[in-house]
């Protein structure tokens, strides 16, 4: 099965920084870095000249909606969809029908996940049915592996409760991810809240809503002593919120979506409901502000929050469609586009992408309880895992909603050029992308 | 119009509004003759499709078809495939392959107009209000309705003066400005004309933020109906949850309700407008609603020439209508 590969040619990205080496992957392990490397016969060789080779990616925020919405997406799909866009691990959000509320769901997934080439890690549910009302079993969860637990979509809106998880989680030693938006600020809105969202007549989710959650749960995690991790940041102010609790002590780490990088609320003036999402698309300052956050290292991680949906929760009145779009085919080129573009940094690149978010989502070693989990976001040493994500900073690959992995096709980037694309894709040493072709 | 469609107010510049005006003035000119039809429209299929509640919008632009001689097709909601699940995108596409060239829609969810003119490749469509978006026509009777006013009382002819009379009005709309559509497109239209537009609204009825709105929001509603030349009422609209922001109707009508006492203090000339229905009591008291100032039968009377004349700019050679 596992085969022997030679990526040749290519600039060796670590922790540290970058150097030209090639890499050999022998029986799904990196068995030797450098320069003019003896190969087994049978080596296969991927041309990696003019590229970075870095650790897989690993999205901390995947939808994969099984069980329940396989018309949208599926595990093996959303798998699929993640090796086309360089990840080798992804976390499975909770938000499924049922929701992964209880042990058969997360067993259902991670069964599902062990059939695909990478690393499916369920999140669980903090709540049953992610209604916010009673604790889910997070100890029964966290005895099959699962390590971070969200009732993303919409958080936990009670606070007493959000302190009791809290509460529990750290004695579990799991990390409680939060969807920070106080609903009833949020009010039911579709977009964000502004002098647009008013004349658009749409009801806003204002920032606010956002903000006073990140404030409220900061302040619970230092009360409580858990870790806290912060999805998909979209204002300044809740940047500025999270920076100001860590240098506290707070056990905080966040993350940001690639669309709240790149796209402005403006997207919504055509109420095209491509564009509608939770938390919602800002204003240009708000996007100024995180890609100076990410810059800065005030923000952990890039995650997609790859979010598919069937046609028919899209073609609806904007205030009336699901909120969420596809992220996991294009977040690296937009992530290097945040970064800089053609100056941006490939050791930050393969930071944000790979290893902290392998961090926050623990799956930096291989776990027994779950068999078939490999270590991410290592730093590409002899005797590592082999997932590697190999980038060709110098492709321009012009994205086509009907031509893409996923299942759905709810992607705000059709038609937009990319700077930068995956060209080989390399899954516990097995390579599934391969001169930007999957091996599906 | 952009594209034949009506969408918004802003889809029109200067000159596509008072194109709309002086055409609407000739069709009021068709409605005072003995046959009151004419067969500019023979042969076009107009469909109204009315997804939220209305009785003087759906009435006045099915008489504006007939008069334009068009086959009016009429979809009534309650007892179509809607209410059996149908998605609005599946409902218009069947409307559309019966062979449609022009959709009147009202939906209660804002932007369903310019979704569906995205979906239908050819068919004009006209916004007929949409959730809290814009309602276009019910602006553009309201500016001609103000114009003929405004004409009648300096003795000329209202047909033929553009937008003069218009200019430089001060025009102060209150009450429910977060949920109206009508206020939203009667301040493009107004601003489009040249006239000032002030709101007054308790804070809660203001939309959630102005910027990059061109109106000014007044402190003292008093002070502001002395100095107004065109007083917008609107209704407080319960369907969308107005009641729950502010503490009581009774207390609303009490500081922003137009009273007997409020409408004696407006200058000379000053008129009052509401696109109806009107609720008496609670935004406009009921001897005022019959006050000659108030004119708001005069606005459902321009109803049918102002949208006779949006159906026959959308529908007439698109040549000349675009941009």
């Amino acid at each position: 099965m596992a085969e022997s590969l030679l990526l040749a040619g290519g600039s060796l990205v670590r922790g540290g920084g970058t150097e030209r080496a090639d890499v050999l992957v022998v029986d799904g392990v990196i068995a030797a870095v450098g320069t003019a490397l003896e190969q087994p016969s049978g080596t296969t060789v991927l041309d990696a000249t003019g590229c970075w080779v870095g650790p897989g990616l690993v999205d901390l925020h995947t939808h994969l909606r099984q069980p329940g919405g396989e018309e949208a997406e599926t595990v093996e799909s959303g798998a699929w969809a993640a090796i086309a866009g360089g990840y080798t691990a992804v976390v499975a959000m909770p938000n499924t029908s049922p929701a992964a509320d209880s042990t058969a769901v997360v067993a259902q997934v991670m069964a599902l996940g062990r059939m695909t080439p990478i690393d499916v890690a369920p999140a669980g549910a903090i709540t049953i049915a992610r209604a916010g009302e009673r604790l889910a079993p997070m100890a029964a969860m966290a005895a099959l592996g699962v390590s971070i637990f969200t009732d993303d979509g919409t958080g936990v809106q009670d606070a007493g409760l959000m302190r009791r998880a809290m509460e529990y989680a750290r004695g579990l030693g799991v990390t409680l991810a939060e969807h920070c938006e106080d609903e009833s600020l949020a009010q039911g809105g579709c977009m964000n809240e502004s002098g647009l969202s008013s004349r658009l007549g749409l009801v806003g989710r204002p920032a606010l809503a956002e903000e006073a959650m990140v404030a409220r749960d900061l302040l619970l995690a230092e009360a409580t002593g858990c870790q806290l991790h912060l999805l998909h940041l979209s204002t300044a102010r809740s940047v500025a919120l999270c920076v100001a609790a860590r240098a506290r002590g707070v056990a905080v780490t966040a993350e940001v979506a690639p669309h709240h990088l790149t796209l402005t609320e403006e997207c919504c003036s055509s109420y095209d409901t491509t564009f509608k999402v939770h938390p919602p698309l800002r204003a240009g300052d708000d996007v100024a502000a995180l890609r100076r956050a990410l810059r800065a290292g005030e923000i952990d991680a890039v995650a997609t929050d790859h979010a598919p949906h069937a046609p028919q929760a899209k073609d609806r009145p904007f205030d009336e469609a699901s909120p969420g779009m596809l992220g996991l085919e294009t977040a690296l080129a937009l992530s290097i586009e945040a970064l800089g573009g053609s100056e941006a940094d490939p050791v930050q690149v393969f930071d944000v992408l790979s290893r902290a978010p392998s961090q926050i989502a623990r799956l930096t070693k291989s776990d027994r309880r779950v068999g078939g989990y490999s270590a991410q976001g290592g730093n590409l040493e002899v005797g590592d895992a082999a997932n590697l994500c190999v980038v060709d900073p110098e492709a321009r690959p012009v994205v086509e909603a009907g031509a893409l992995q996923s299942r759905a096709s709810n992607t705000p980037y059709d038609g937009r050029m990319l700077l930068g694309g995956v060209r080989h894709t390399v899954a516990k040493g097995v390579a599934v992308k391969v001169d930007g072709e999957v091996r599906r | 119009m952009l594209g034949g469609h009506l969408l918004s107010i802003s889809d029109l510049g200067p000159e596509g509004l008072e194109e709309i005006l002086e055409m609407a003035e000739r069709f009021a000119e068709v409605e005072r003759r003995s046959v009151r039809k004419v067969p500019t429209l023979k042969g076009k299929v107009v469909a109204s499709l009315f997804f939220e509640e209305s009785t003087r919008t759906r009435l006045s632009f099915e008489t504006a078809a007939k008069r334009l001689s068009a086959d009016v097709l009429s979809l009534a909601v309650a007892s179509s495939s809607v209410k059996k699940g149908e998605s609005l995108r599946d409902t218009v596409a069947t409307i559309d392959a019966m062979g449609i060239d022009a959709v009147v829609l009202r939906h209660r969810s804002s932007g369903a107009p310019t979704q569906v003119a995205g979906w239908l490749p050819t068919a004009r469509v006209i916004n007929a209000g949409d959730g809290s978006h814009e309602h276009p026509t019910q602006a553009l009777i309201d500016l001609l309705t103000v114009r003929q006013v405004r004409a009648e009382q300096r003795g000329v002819a209202s047909a033929g003066t553009g937008l003069s009379l218009l200019e430089g009005l001060e025009v102060l709309i209150i009450g429910d400005v977060r949920h109206s559509r009508v206020a939203r497109s009667q301040i493009l239209a107004y601003r489009l004309a040249g006239a000032t537009v002030r709101l007054s609204s308790p804070g809660t009825l203001l939309p959630a933020s102005l910027d990059g709105w061109d109106v000014e929001v007044v402190e003292d509603l008093d002070d502001a109906l002395t100095r107004a030349d065109v007083v917008s009422v609107l209704r407080i609209q319960d369907e969308r949850g107005s009641g729950s922001f502010v503490p009581s109707i009774g207390e609303f009508h009490a500081t922003f309700g137009m009273s007997v006492a409020r409408a004696a203090t407006l200058k000379q000339g000053a008129v009052i407008t509401h696109p109806g229905p009107m609720v008496r009591g609670i935004e406009i008291a009921s001897k005022v609603a019959d006050d000659p100032r108030c004119l708001v039968l005069r606005q459902v009377t321009n109803g049918v020439p102002v949208r006779m004349a949006v159906l026959f700019l959308a529908l007439s050679s698109s040549a000349g209508l675009d941009g």
